[in-house]
């Protein structure tokens, strides 16, 4: 089968975060990396072909600038190529804006039976991206998978839910989105990183796409940031080393708050 | 001022509606002149009270079926939107709600902003809050565009309380086609025992991280310290992705949010996405042999030293003084 998986470029998370004061959107200097929550869909991609016996794995990706880095590191895991939606009427887009030409780097990669995505990005977290995805393509949509498993031309899962998991099954194509620690990244190899230098990236615009520049980007957003401010701090309390004691301050601070 | 509809996402826990509706109802109530809630799911009936209780007058009720709640949701809401023309739609931040969300926002061609955590009305401008940062940053977001405005709304962020509205007048809404999404089906619904207080209810929360050094270590402390409290057991993600617990127990941005009186941190480090979903606690303990952690920067009460020190000393000590 044929597997497309959204990945996201994003600033190193252990960097951080700082808004620009201009556009007041979170700035994206520097290098990019894959984000972390996209590892998941990668690997869970790379393992439902090899089960199936046939088929690839296509990154579908998007960025202002021709960014690649985040790329060539699910490429080095596996992926068999890439389509990269770059244009820099892409800056400022919101979530719908994404759906949007993710969904259109989706057909355009042609002949996809399954779509996998992260339930949210680390940085933007807004987390709506696959559903609104699968509205666009007509698709169903099965989220927060902690269990993927796929059959003759439909697809079972076990879905997230408050009081435990459902399992659900669908037929094909759909897109799927896969909860963290769904399966256990690989790591690229040294075969993995030099084979991906030359796996196709299919850059396109978002002309190419079939797409105005009025639908992405900040004009497509339809929202504006008109304030910015810093949350009231909690401050820290006391703070106690433990000389075996420790226990008698904390029941103390127990019967002060009556919990016990 | 307000808006003329507001209109609420409603979902159910079990046979009452979930906490997070009644929040939003209550938000809501002061943003419109009318609050109508739109409810996916069986016995819509039992629900007019309650949520008529919170201010909506007027509950739209459709029946998934075993078809995905959020999906059916979305296609609900488009049929209903184009008839009734609400100002502004709130979601609850659960799976659902981002399903319903989610599908409903393309369908229409409306952008949604989720993770909400304030919500005003200036004239005809809804302006949504969210934190960014780990809580850090307070960021104002105006909608531009023409309605509906789509808001999701993160848990515990308004209180719920009751207007002593009467029952909500049921409009039921035929079965909608959700087109291919209606394709995906529930075939069968876990449910993970609990033992003891809701997680996002309880007065106190005891959580673990990956401090505790393996899973054995979570039902001696951490399980057991909860139970003397009279608490929930909560977790880190480190713990949940590891598999030590279940999700259910996850606490924080990908977790549950919680707000008890007392909430116990034992071996987590702090990271802005756990704090999210605590940091709004009314006290905060936290035991951690590293003394640089960040959970320090908010504890109340923090504790330098080893959780299989400390922690078996606090039970014992609690246990002989009841
Ligand atoms: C998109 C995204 C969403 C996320 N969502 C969440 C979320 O919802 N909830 C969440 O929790 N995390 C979330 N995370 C993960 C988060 O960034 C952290 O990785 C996670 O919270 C760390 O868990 P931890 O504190 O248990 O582990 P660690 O960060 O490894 O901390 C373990 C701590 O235990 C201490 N320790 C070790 N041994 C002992 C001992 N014997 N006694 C006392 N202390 C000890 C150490 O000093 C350390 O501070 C998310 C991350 C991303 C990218």
């Amino acid at each position: 089968m044929n597997i497309a998986v959204c990945v996201k470029q994003i600033p190193d998370p252990a960097v951080p975060g700082e808004l620009d004061p201009e556009s007041k959107t979170l700035k994206r200097e520097g290098k990019l990396i894959l984000d972390e929550s996209d590892s998941y869909g990668v690997e869970m991609a790379l393992q439902l072909v090899d089960k199936t016996g046939g088929g690839e794995v296509t990154l579908v990706s998007m960025a202002p600038n021709n960014e690649v880095s985040g790329l060539r590191t699910a490429l080095a895991m596996g992926a068999a190529k890439a389509v990269l939606v770059s244009d820099p009427a892409l800056a400022g887009s919101d979530a719908l804006s994404t759906a949007k030409v993710l969904a259109k780097a989706v057909e355009r990669a042609g002949g996809i039976d399954l779509v996998l995505a992260a339930t949210e990005s680390t940085d933007g977290y807004t987390g709506t991206v696959p559903a609104q995805m699968a509205q666009l393509l007509d698709w169903p949509s099965l989220t927060f998978a902690k269990h993927v498993e796929v059959g003759e031309g439909k697809l079972t899962i076990q879905r997230q839910t408050e009081a435990g998991y459902d399992t659900v099954e669908s037929s094909l194509p759909a897109v799927v989105s896969v909860t963290a620690g769904v399966v256990e990244p690989r790591y690229p190899s040294f075969k993995g990183i030099m084979a991906a230098k030359n796996k196709p990236v299919d850059e396109c615009t978002v002309a190419d796409l079939g797409l105005s520049p009025d639908d992405v980007g900040w004009k497509g957003a339809r929202q504006e940031i008109v304030n910015v401010a810093a949350a009231p701090a909690r401050e820290a309390g006391e703070k106690i080393e433990d000389d075996g004691s420790a226990h008698e301050r904390i029941v103390e601070f127990l019967e002060q708050l009556k919990v016990i | 001022m307000g808006l003329s509809k507001v209109w609420v996402y409603a979902e159910a826990d079990g046979p009452k509606p979930h906490s997070s509706t009644l929040e939003i109802l209550t938000k809501a109530r002061e943003l419109g002149d009318s609050v109508e809630a739109v409810f996916v799911g069986g016995d819509a009936d039992s629900f007019a009270a309650p949520l008529g209780e919170y201010g909506a007058t007027t509950l739209h009720a459709a029946d998934p079926g075993d078809a995905l709640a959020g999906v059916v949701g979305a296609a609900t809401l488009t049929a209903l939107v184009t008839a009734h023309q609400p100002d502004l739609i709130l979601f609850a931040q659960t799976y659902d709600g981002r399903d319903a969300v989610g599908r409903l926002s393309a369908a229409l061609d409306r952008p949604v902003v989720t993770n909400g955590t304030g919500l005003s009305v200036d004239g005809d401008r809804v302006v949504v809050q969210t934190a960014i940062f780990g809580g850090n940053t307070i960021v104002d977001t105006a909608f531009t565009g023409p309605g509906p405005h789509l808001a999701v709304i993160r848990p515990k962020s308004f209180p719920a309380e009751p207007s002593g509205g009467s029952p909500a007048t049921v409009e039921k809404v035929d079965a909608v086609d959700a087109g291919r999404a209606g394709e995906a089906t529930v075939l069968e619904r876990h449910v993970e025992e609990r033992e003891g207080p809701k997680l996002e209810d309880a007065e106190v929360v005891v959580s673990g991280g990956r401090g505790l050094g393996s899973a054995e270590a979570y039902e001696p402390l951490v399980e057991e310290l909860a139970k003397l409290l009279k608490g929930a057991s909560g977790a880190s993600r480190a713990i949940v992705d590891a598999g030590w617990v279940p999700y259910a127990k996850q606490v924080g941005q990908t977790g549950k949010v919680v707000k008890p009186k007392l909430y116990v941190a034992l071996g987590i480090s702090g990271a802005t996405q756990h704090l999210v979903g605590m940091k709004g606690s009314d006290n905060i303990l936290a035991i951690n042999k590293d003394g640089e952690a960040p959970i320090f920067s908010i504890a109340d009460l923090g504790v330098v030293g080893d959780v299989h020190k400390v922690v078996p000393k606090l039970i014992e000590a609690i246990k002989a003084k009841q």
